[in-house]
């Protein structure tokens, strides 16, 4: 019971049937969390089937939130040696915690800032093998502080997003990103999160729970697949929601009073 | 409480495997080390104190000072440690804060050990069992002793020593007068490269204390933009290095999105709140009520190298004032209906359910 139960992330995401090819090649997710209840598992759980054994895949994570020391804790409970996967070439991590580009239209040079990581993102993937270079994920953790260190020109950060977007229909990469909600509540027009969630083929919300936080439910999971089988033609939005528990070494997901 | 949150019945023997650490420091689990927020009460709430390498937050009370005396004994158990510090305040002179500064209670043991022999005249009447408590006694005065070391009890009312405050370990900046923040940018930078952190043992601490941060007389309290990516390049700073941060912030100055994108920066998110002073449904509800001073609400708990969320049993905490002298945290309990008649516990239970406590939870 428990392994099916730990599949209902994976189902949702599509990652459930086979690793390779990559199932979220050519698509973009958008992770939205809240104070209270921190999505950045969803971001570990990918990182982790990306960099999976049995498949060619590369990751580049843009690191702004935590040193590479944290995520290389976090991933070996989870059984993934980032150290050894980054040796092999299989991981590029880009520590941009110290990223500074300045804001406004004055501050934009091609040496500094987003411009000079998205330079650095594209030579990456075009310095790979063929094989591998078609099953690249980007992973950016997270969105907000990008935002900060643009010095809150958000159309900036919007932009690179849209050059990112171009290297998934490019290259057929994935692009997971990672976003705060409650920021933007309260905005009457959040124009970025908008743009993010038009642009999102997969929208994961992490929510506490309204009756408050618990030991056994650490909080519910909304996933929004936008067309889960448009190479059949047929394009459907599914929707899955379930409760979480973050342990350790996985994340058990179950339906609502399916366990305790 | 704070041992509920290590879920996994296997852990590592923590104090075999520790390494050679400096005074005021104690290994967590995941690699983290934990100094002492100054309150041993808050400490065992947190699970073992503030992780290095953290940004701790204290949302203020508009209208009370509470958030000072977290930073006070905060400040304080540093120096007591030897720990140099970095404060930095919107005050004119915010040297002269530290003369209210509270001293460590080195009574305290001396009493527990005074208390001792009558404990154990009045356990000869069990005398069979007195091996067990006999037991029981020395692992508490283990445990006591240990944590002497690395966290104590503040008397309010003494003023710490002269010799704790000396002007190589202390650096205090003002806040008020400087345009912008590179300045203090600066001196945290400056200050936090005393403390590189690199895998051998770690030899000493610092700690940084903010105080009001987004204060209205500060010169840049209107450039979000510039508060924010200050906060997050001192958290980066702080995250390669053996030191805790702690800001206190009055969040009613930022707009609502800015105060969720700090409190999304926070590592431990704390937040502290005055309580009337004569609330006649709070006083009715409430056991104590009259020694409170306020509450504090743990938000957010550090997750340094784990990917688990702490989930603590109660988020709400009373701060009172023990003998006008301690600082002490208690979890709120709930008055009987009518405290003076003695109603049975049924009844108040049941009560507890409909009464209107709004935003305090149990």
């Amino acid at each position: 019971m428990n392994q099916r139960s730990s599949n209902l992330l994976d189902e949702a995401l599509g990652l459930d049937q086979t690793i390779e090819p990559w199932p979220l090649r050519g698509r973009i997710v958008a992770i939205e969390d809240q104070v209270e209840t921190s999505g950045s598992f969803v971001l570990h759980h990918i990182l982790k089937r990306s960099l999976s054994p049995n498949s060619s895949n590369v990751s580049i994570f843009i690191a702004l939130s935590q040193p590479f020391s944290h995520y290389d804790r976090v991933l070996r409970k989870l059984g993934c040696n980032l150290v050894t996967q980054r040796d092999n070439n299989r991981l590029f991590f880009f520590d941009m915690l110290m990223l500074q580009c300045p804001g406004g239209d004055e501050g934009i040079s091609p040496e500094c800032g987003l411009i000079a990581l998205y330079g650095k993102i594209y030579k990456t993937i075009v310095a790979l093998p063929e094989v591998s270079s078609k099953n690249v994920t980007i992973i950016i953790d997270d969105l907000s502080l990008m935002e900060v260190a643009a010095n809150g020109s958000s159309d900036y950060v919007l932009d690179f997003l849209h050059y990112c977007r171009t290297l998934t229909t490019e290259f057929d990469c994935s692009l997971i990103t990672l976003n705060h909600e409650d920021i933007y509540s309260s905005a009457d027009r959040p124009t970025f999160l908008l743009q993010m969630e038009y642009l999102a083929d997969i929208l994961i919300k992490a929510e506490p729970l309204a009756t408050g936080l618990a030991s056994d439910v650490h909080g519910q999971l909304t996933v929004l697949n936008k067309g889960m089988n448009y190479r059949q033609g047929s394009s459907r939005n599914k929707i899955s929601n379930f409760h979480f528990k973050v342990k350790e070494n996985v994340v058990e997901c179950f339906y609502p009073g399916s366990q305790g | 409480m704070a041992a509920k949150t290590r879920t996994s019945s296997f852990s590592r023997n923590l104090s075999a495997a520790a390494p050679s650490q400096g005074p005021g420091l104690k290994c967590g689990p995941n690699g983290t080390v934990f100094l002492s927020s100054g309150i041993p009460d808050l400490d065992k709430i947190l699970g073992g104190g503030f992780p290095l390498g953290t940004l701790v937050m204290v949302t203020e009370d508009a209208e009370a000072p509470h958030h000072m005396l977290l930073l006070r004994n905060f400040m304080a158990q540093g120096l007591v440690h030897n720990q140099p510090l970095l404060y930095a305040s919107p005050a004119k002179d915010p040297r002269g804060f530290l003369g209210t500064l509270p001293s460590p209670a080195a009574s305290k043991d001396e009493k527990s050990h005074k208390h001792d022999p009558d404990q154990e005249k009045g356990l000869r009447i069990a005398w069979q069992y007195k091996k067990y408590f006999g037991e029981n006694q020395l692992n508490f005065d283990g445990q006591r002793d240990g944590k002497h070391e690395y966290s104590n009890e503040f008397d309010l009312r003494k003023p710490l020593e002269r010799h704790f405050l000396s002007v190589q370990r202390v650096d205090c900046v003002s806040i008020q007068d400087s345009p912008n923040l590179s300045a203090l940018q600066d001196r945290s930078a400056t200050f936090l490269s005393q403390f590189p952190r690199n895998d051998g043992s770690i030899s000493c601490a610092g700690r940084i204390a903010i105080q009001s941060f987004s204060a209205p007389q500060c010169a840049y309290s209107n450039m979000e933009w510039d508060m924010l990516s200050f906060i997050r390049s001192l958290k980066s700073m702080v995250r390669s290095s053996n030191a805790v941060a702690l800001i206190t912030f009055p969040p009613s100055l930022l707009s609502p999105s800015s105060c969720k994108r700090w409190q999304h920066m926070a590592d431990t998110l704390l937040s502290v709140r005055a309580i009337p002073d004569e609330d006649k449904e709070l006083s009715q509800l409430l056991t104590g009520y009259q020694d409170m001073v306020g509450f504090l609400n743990v938000h957010k708990v550090a997750r340094i190298n784990t990917q688990v969320p702490v989930i603590l049993e109660a988020t709400t905490f009373s701060i009172k004032l023990q003998k006008r002298r301690f600082l002490v945290l208690e979890c709120l309990n709930q008055a009987p209906v009518d405290g003076s008649s003695g109603t049975s516990y049924g009844t108040s239970a049941s009560c507890s359910g409909s009464s209107g406590t709004g935003n305090l939870d149990f």
